[in-house]
């Protein structure tokens, strides 16, 4: 089988491709191919040791999708892909859009509906929670510097300002904030999101749904140590059924099919979760729950084929992962094959 | 006009791959600008190489020397060449 | 011997975290041929810039949205918006294909009656009707879509002086969860203010309450506010029937469908983002199934879209001027079509294809127009083959409202054809000239000499 997965930028705040063909490879039902899709022609995991067999260059969300229907015609036409497993959340809804088409090519995708990106998406997150009953920090939209300034009476500090679809900054006070809005809208657009600043700890959840409302595996984990981004560099898998029970609602009323990473603030007065992004993939730290016992990439990938997937019931509790930062060695001529060819064999 | 000449430790490959081992950048030339970077290499003036272009393709001399003007500008702006 | 096909030398620094060439080269596909005809051509014979319409693209989206709709629900009207574009060919066009008129002003309401259409083919909205167009659109038998109190009681008015009766709606503005939210068109639904137009409109012997209106919004991006609006109307229509027996001939859901143009500030692109027409359709039809009435009572679902329809038929092509590097040594081009003509440039990336074959290796440039003005950019950043002077490209998707939106300054504006379905090249509007531009202005006598 023939498995082609994007994000394979391991970087500080890498994309989830390499764990997530790190748990396909160790499934031992898995016999096959793995082709990198990237966009750069340094993204890590396509130079990697046993991450990827090839790896081909396609072009950015933003070009178009012909292009990009294109660009993975020829990759088809020479490869025979049999899945296609996108990890980015930028690209999720132009591969959504091409599902069918991709279909029509005898490529499966296991990705969730345009309406559940669009239930999730962090600028409706909030109608969403709302609506279902689920706690969540409020919620502004700023869509223009101005919209900004006219809420300044109502944004209390700290606040977080976020980006549509990456992005997030504490700001505390108004001048940050429009620091920020700056920040982000240049490289995310718009609109900005202006969110309460829930204090407390941070909770994370890999979960895997099954698009009829039910969750096949979900490991939750607490951040140790996180990067000045946020984002973990370590962390370790904890029990708690409150936490496990609320992802299994949220993935219910969304009926979530696909990979995703639910991120959670405990409130440190009320001792609630609160909601604070349904990311809609698996995340980068997926491979500890792979260690932990919930192969959740490769459970994906047999949904993908419609194999039969027994849900997971539980997990090792007290698994820690920890990131590393490690300097590959590759050459000059390797880069030229992928500037000028746009395809790398690895290795 | 004037002629130039290519720093002496360019790698050009012939994919039209350029890697400047003193800055350390890389380039990708279209083939023709690899072609008139190769004649530039072998110490060919500019008056050679607008020759050796015109007789090639279909395109007029001015036109021509508008493109080249550009592209050797930009090949002293990225240190690949220098006046001689 | 045949010559090469010569391409300008280019040379691309790699910005590793930036375009590559596979992330770009296919996005300036070139377009050469529109409808089969020559883009270069075109421009030759009628002149550059040039806008280029496509009859065949025009029907199709017309039939296309039209089958959606009707395969949805059993009783669909378009009317045609004039204010998108209000060329007589491109009326004309849509009204062959059974479109009525959606009208915003007298001047609109007198172009769609001298084109042929009957007023009560008409939908006249908007906030400024005078008391002459509110009596002409009531006798020729408009449908009137009251906008404020103060436009109620001058038809009130009117229809006592004149002894007339008058067919009429309001337009409803609502809450439907989007942002910024339109308030200033029509009465409001939340604070009541709409029962309250609808109990006057029906206790008065001499208006015909026919119809529900509301326009939520422009380019609305998501379907869900849609449903709300419907929703909402059905909340109103069912009052009028359970309160007053009153089964309305129709409702009247607007437009506001938004075209495959990207806009400013819009990391994806609208292609990938956007939900398909048919998720409109079903978010748009689907409420009307609540409405307390058997489905031979059902009212007409009126539908006034304009952008949806026309923008992805509309062409601009335009010809290279000049190429030069900016100081920062980012490549800027040229063109001869600037904002005067494009001002949908303001908030839409415009995708832009060259219209000949040439270089496959593309570099970043920012477009800017022929004024001597710095606002004239139409594109900050696009990436394009490297492009010579005298070439052409395609602005793509400029349909809607760049015809009517456009303005005379400091150029004259241009050629406006069309290509019919049969592939014949027809000329809708000449290109201006001074004498047509100076008619109109007079000039004192006392001013009229001077030596300098």
């Amino acid at each position: 089988m023939n498995i082609a997965i994007t994000g394979l930028n391991n970087v500080d705040s890498p994309g989830p491709g390499v764990p997530v063909i790190r748990g396909i490879r160790e499934s031992k039902e898995f016999t096959g191919k793995i082709i990198g899709l990237i966009y750069d022609s340094l993204e890590p995991g396509a130079y990697m040791k046993d991450v990827s067999d090839i790896n081909y260059l396609i072009p950015y969300p933003s070009a178009g999708l012909d292009n990009l229907l294109e660009r993975l015609k020829f990759i088809n036409d020479k490869e025979k892909i049999d899945v296609i497993i996108p990890t980015l959340d930028s690209e999720l809804y132009g591969f959504a859009k091409l599902s069918s088409k991709l279909e029509e090519m005898g490529i499966k995708t296991f990705l969730p509906t345009f309406d559940q990106l669009n239930f999730r998406a962090k600028d409706k997150l909030f109608d969403f929670a709302v609506k279902h009953n689920f706690k969540v920090p409020k919620n502004l939209l700023a869509t223009s510097i101005s919209d900004l300034y006219k809420l300044s009476d109502e944004i209390t500090f700290p606040t977080v300002i976020k980006g549509i679809f990456y992005d997030a900054y504490i700001a505390h006070n108004f001048e940050e904030a429009v620091g920020a809005f700056h920040k982000i809208s240049s490289k995310w657009g718009l609109p900005i999101i202006i969110q309460e600043f829930v204090k407390g700890q941070e909770y994370n959840v890999a979960a895997l749904g099954d698009g009829n409302g039910d969750t096949v595996g979900a490991v939750a984990m607490k951040k140790l140590y996180i990067t000045d981004k946020g984002k973990a560099w370590a962390g370790i898998t904890i029990n708690d059924p409150i936490l496990i029970k609320l992802s299994d609602d949220i993935i219910k009323a969304l009926n979530w099919k696909s990979g995703c990473e639910l991120e959670f603030v405990k409130d440190e007065k009320s001792n609630e979760y609160y909601l604070l992004e349904i990311n809609p993939r698996f995340p980068a730290w997926v491979y500890l729950a792979v260690a932990a016992g919930q192969n959740l990439p490769a459970a994906l990938l047999n949904l993908a084929i419609s194999k039969d997937q027994q849900k997971f019931t539980s997990y090792e509790i007290g698994k820690i992962f920890i990131r590393y930062s490690w300097d590959l060695i590759t050459d000059i001529r390797k880069l030229e094959e992928i500037t000028v060819k746009g395809e790398l064999i690895n290795g | 006009m004037s002629n130039y000449k290519v720093f002496d430790n360019l790698a050009v490959s012939e994919s039209g791959f350029l890697f400047s081992p003193s800055t350390g950048e890389s380039f990708t030339l279209n083939p023709i600008a690899n072609q008139i970077l190769h004649l530039l290499k072998q110490g060919e003036t500019i008056n050679q190489i607008k020759e050796k272009i015109l007789s090639e393709y279909d395109i007029d001399e001015s036109s021509l020397e508008k493109d080249l003007d550009d592209f050797i500008n930009q090949l002293i702006n990225y240190k690949i060449v220098e006046e001689k | 011997m045949d010559k090469k096909i010569y391409e300008r030398p280019v040379i691309i620094k790699q910005q590793m975290g930036f375009m590559n060439k596979f992330g770009s080269a296919p996005a300036n596909q070139p377009l050469t041929h529109i409808d089969n005809v020559s883009v270069v051509e075109m421009a030759e014979k009628y002149g550059s810039p040039l806008f280029v319409f496509s009859e065949k693209k025009i029907r199709q989206n017309y039939r296309n949205l039209n089958r959606i709709f009707k395969t949805r629900y059993p009783k669909v009207q378009f009317a045609w918006s004039y204010k998108t574009n209000y060329l007589n060919a491109v009326c004309s066009l849509f009204h062959q294909e059974g479109a009525w008129a959606e009208v915003v002003s007298e001047f609109e309401y007198e172009r769609a009656r001298k084109l042929g259409v009957k007023g009560e083919n008409i939908i006249f909205n908007g906030p400024d009707k005078t008391i002459e167009g509110i009596k002409k659109a009531i006798e020729e038998k408009a449908k009137i879509h009251i906008d404020h109190f103060d436009e109620l009681y001058d038809i009130i008015n009117i229809t006592e002086k004149y002894n007339l009766k008058a067919d009429v709606g309001i337009r409803v503005n609502m809450d439907t969860g989007i942002y910024p939210k339109w308030d200033r068109f029509g009465f409001n639904y939340e604070n009541g203010e709409a029962v309250q137009a609808l109990k006057r409109i029906i206790s008065n012997e001499r208006l015909n309450l026919v119809g529900l209106h509301t326009h939520i919004g422009t380019y609305i991006m998501s379907t869900e506010p849609y449903k709300i609006a419907a929703q909402k109307l059905v909340v109103l229509a069912n009052m009028l029937i359970d309160q007053y027996d009153i089964k309305l001939d129709y409702i009247d859901l607007g437009g506001g469908l938004p075209s495959h143009n990207t806009l400013k500030g819009q990391y994806l692109e609208a292609e990938q983002l956007l939900p398909t027409l048919e998720q409109y359709a079903d978010a748009i039809t689907s409420p009307l199934y609540d409405l307390n009435l058997s489905p031979s009572e059902f009212p007409t679902l009126f539908l006034e879209n304009g952008r949806v329809l026309i923008d992805d038929a509309g062409f601009l092509v335009s010809k290279v001027l000049a190429n030069k590097r900016l100081s920062d040594g980012r490549r800027s081009t040229v063109i001869d079509a600037g904002v005067n003509l494009l001002f949908t440039s303001f908030w839409f990336k415009h995708k832009v294809r060259p219209a000949q074959v040439s270089s496959t290796y593309t570099e970043s440039a920012t477009l800017y127009g022929p004024l001597c003005m710095n606002i004239d950019i139409i594109r900050d950043d696009v990436v394009l083959p490297t492009l010579k002077k005298g070439e052409y490209l395609v602005i793509m998707y400029v349909g809607a409202y760049s015809v009517t939106q456009w303005m005379q300054f400091i150029t004259l504006r241009p050629n406006i054809v069309m290509i019919t379905e049969e592939g014949k090249i027809e000329q809708l509007r000449k290109s201006e000239n001074l004498d047509y531009i100076m008619e109109q202005e007079i000039l004192p006598e006392k001013l009229k000499e001077f030596s300098i």
